[in-house]
């Protein structure tokens, strides 16, 4: 309880003695292209992989003449919406970005980054914090988005390639019974995750005291609360919003 | 002129700090020595608004920082400038753009005048042509310097210096030092040095606190501080042999 209050008046200290507007748009700039730009290759590999296995064992469970070959990607489609996309992205940006966050936060803690620039007269959290955090919103519902696009696509490569099911059958698949109320339960998730590893993550590099070796447990600890936090929100987001 | 009125700090059961009482003299550099663990970058974090003192209060020209509003200790800071013991620069900035920092967040200047600002103070530590290094790419000396400048760039009232020498050769701490005190003098700012560098205190302690386990044992200049009578500061100071035959002639 003790740490979840300290993480509260964190939170609450980054909207106070903030700099310029000007100063904010460009650190949050230079954070978008930091942990969204940077990022992109990775969530596009790993989600077309992740579509390209989800294709193909759904395809392994389903062999039936009574299941029509269209519902594996049916079923790929709502894996990747609901859960797979958004979720499953979200521990990789937490392994990411949320490490690199706790790390280069906790850096600057114990090289007196941080002491300079509050010795400055400059809120500390609020500068170097408050743009990750607007950066993770912006940019990680992007990531989601391309790495669904991604996982559909690495679905259809492998479903039509090895025979699984036509295009036809991909593509009508993708379409039937699509409920567009999932697209947006996904983009809910998204800024949820987001504002969590984002703040999670600095919170911990932010407070790291001690040397290298507090830096490295502050990265770890930010990728496993990170986590566990995730897991629980996806559990009542699904439990409020479904 | 920084005066400290009755500065104590306790971290859990541990006192760092017993009633610290003092005044820091404007064109001077003021010298706080002591032994590793006496509470010197404790003092110095307390009187710059870093840790928070359980007692005592810290005045600015008269205005009472400890006590200020959060408007009043931002722009008593803003008239600070501050070298860190590893200089503290920021990794992802090069050389110019640190120094350029404090204009950027706390000014309206224009970017001509900034630039000329930021070279003007990288002239006067003596780094020239380095503006596009990084951090990373300079010597431990030249850290030290780039910390100088990006501590003078906004024209400080106050300049403090935790440990300018530490991690530096003989030759290159007396360039450090001698900066500082040019600076000092030069700019007629009120400079505190926090050190336990003998040839730091003999070379530009024109007024030295010393602190021994957390309390103030001494205060006077390099000219006297051979000749205390006492013993803690003694020790303190004749730890070698040069000293020990200086103490006696």
């Amino acid at each position: 309880m003790k740490g979840f209050g300290r993480y509260v008046i964190f939170l609450s200290s980054l909207v106070v003695r903030r700099e310029t507007f000007k100063t904010y748009y460009n650190l949050t700039l230079e954070e978008c292209v930091q942990i969204g730009l940077k990022s992109i290759l990775l969530f596009m590999l790993v989600s077309t992989f992740m579509g390209a296995v989800t294709t193909l064992q759904t395809g392994a469970n389903l062999v039936s003449p009574f299941v029509p070959r269209f519902i594996i990607s049916n079923v790929v489609r709502e894996m990747t919406i609901l859960e797979l996309a958004p979720t499953i992205m979200a521990v990789i940006y937490a392994g990411k970005v949320g490490s690199s966050m706790a790390g280069g936060l906790g850096t600057m803690r114990i090289t007196e980054q941080i002491d300079a620039l509050e010795v400055m007269g400059i809120n500390s959290a609020s500068y170097l914090v408050l743009p990750k955090i607007v950066a993770s919103i912006l940019m990680y519902p992007l990531l989601v988005i391309v790495a669904a696009v991604c996982a559909l696509f690495g679905g259809y490569l492998v479903g039509v390639l090895t025979g699984l099911l036509t295009p036809t059958e991909y593509v009508y698949g993708i379409r039937y019974g699509f409920n567009p109320y999932f697209i947006t339960f996904a983009l809910i998730k998204t800024f949820v995750f987001a504002f969590l590893i984002s703040t999670i993550s600095s919170f911990k590099g932010y407070y790291t005291h001690g040397g290298a070796l507090e830096v490295g447990i502050a990265s770890t600890q930010a990728v496993t609360t990170s986590i566990i936090a995730i897991l629980l929100a996806d559990y009542f987001l699904a439990y409020l919003l479904i | 002129m920084i005066k400290i009125n009755n500065i104590s700090k306790s971290f859990g059961d541990k006192t760092v700090l017993t009633g610290i009482t003092g005044e820091f003299e404007k064109g001077k550099t003021n010298l706080i020595i002591g032994s590793s663990g006496t509470g010197k970058s404790v003092l110095l974090k307390c009187i710059v608004g870093l840790i928070q003192p359980d007692t005592g209060h810290v005045f600015f020209d008269l205005r009472n920082f400890t006590e200020a509003d959060k408007e009043m200790k931002s722009e008593i800071r803003r008239e600070i400038g501050m070298l860190f013991q590893g200089g503290a620069l920021f990794d992802s900035k090069n050389v110019e753009e640190n120094v350029m920092f404090p204009l950027n967040i706390l000014t309206r200047m224009s970017e001509a005048d900034k630039m000329d600002r930021v070279n003007f103070c990288l002239k006067r530590v003596g780094l020239e042509g380095v503006n596009k290094k990084m951090p990373s790419e300079i010597s431990g000396g030249m850290k030290k310097r780039v910390g100088i400048a990006r501590a003078i760039v906004n024209n400080p009232n106050y300049l403090f210096c935790d440990e300018p020498n530490s991690g530096l050769d003989p030759q290159t701490s007396v360039v450090i030092d001698d900066l500082i005190m040019e600076i000092t003098h030069e700019f007629d700012i009120t400079t505190i040095v926090v050190t336990h560098d003998m040839n730091s205190v003999l070379g530009i302690g024109e007024k030295i606190m010393f602190l021994y386990k957390g309390s103030k044992l001494w205060e006077g200049s390099n000219n006297d501080i051979t000749h205390s009578g006492v013993k803690e500061l003694d020790d303190f100071v004749f730890t070698n042999k040069v000293m020990r035959s200086l103490k006696g002639t």
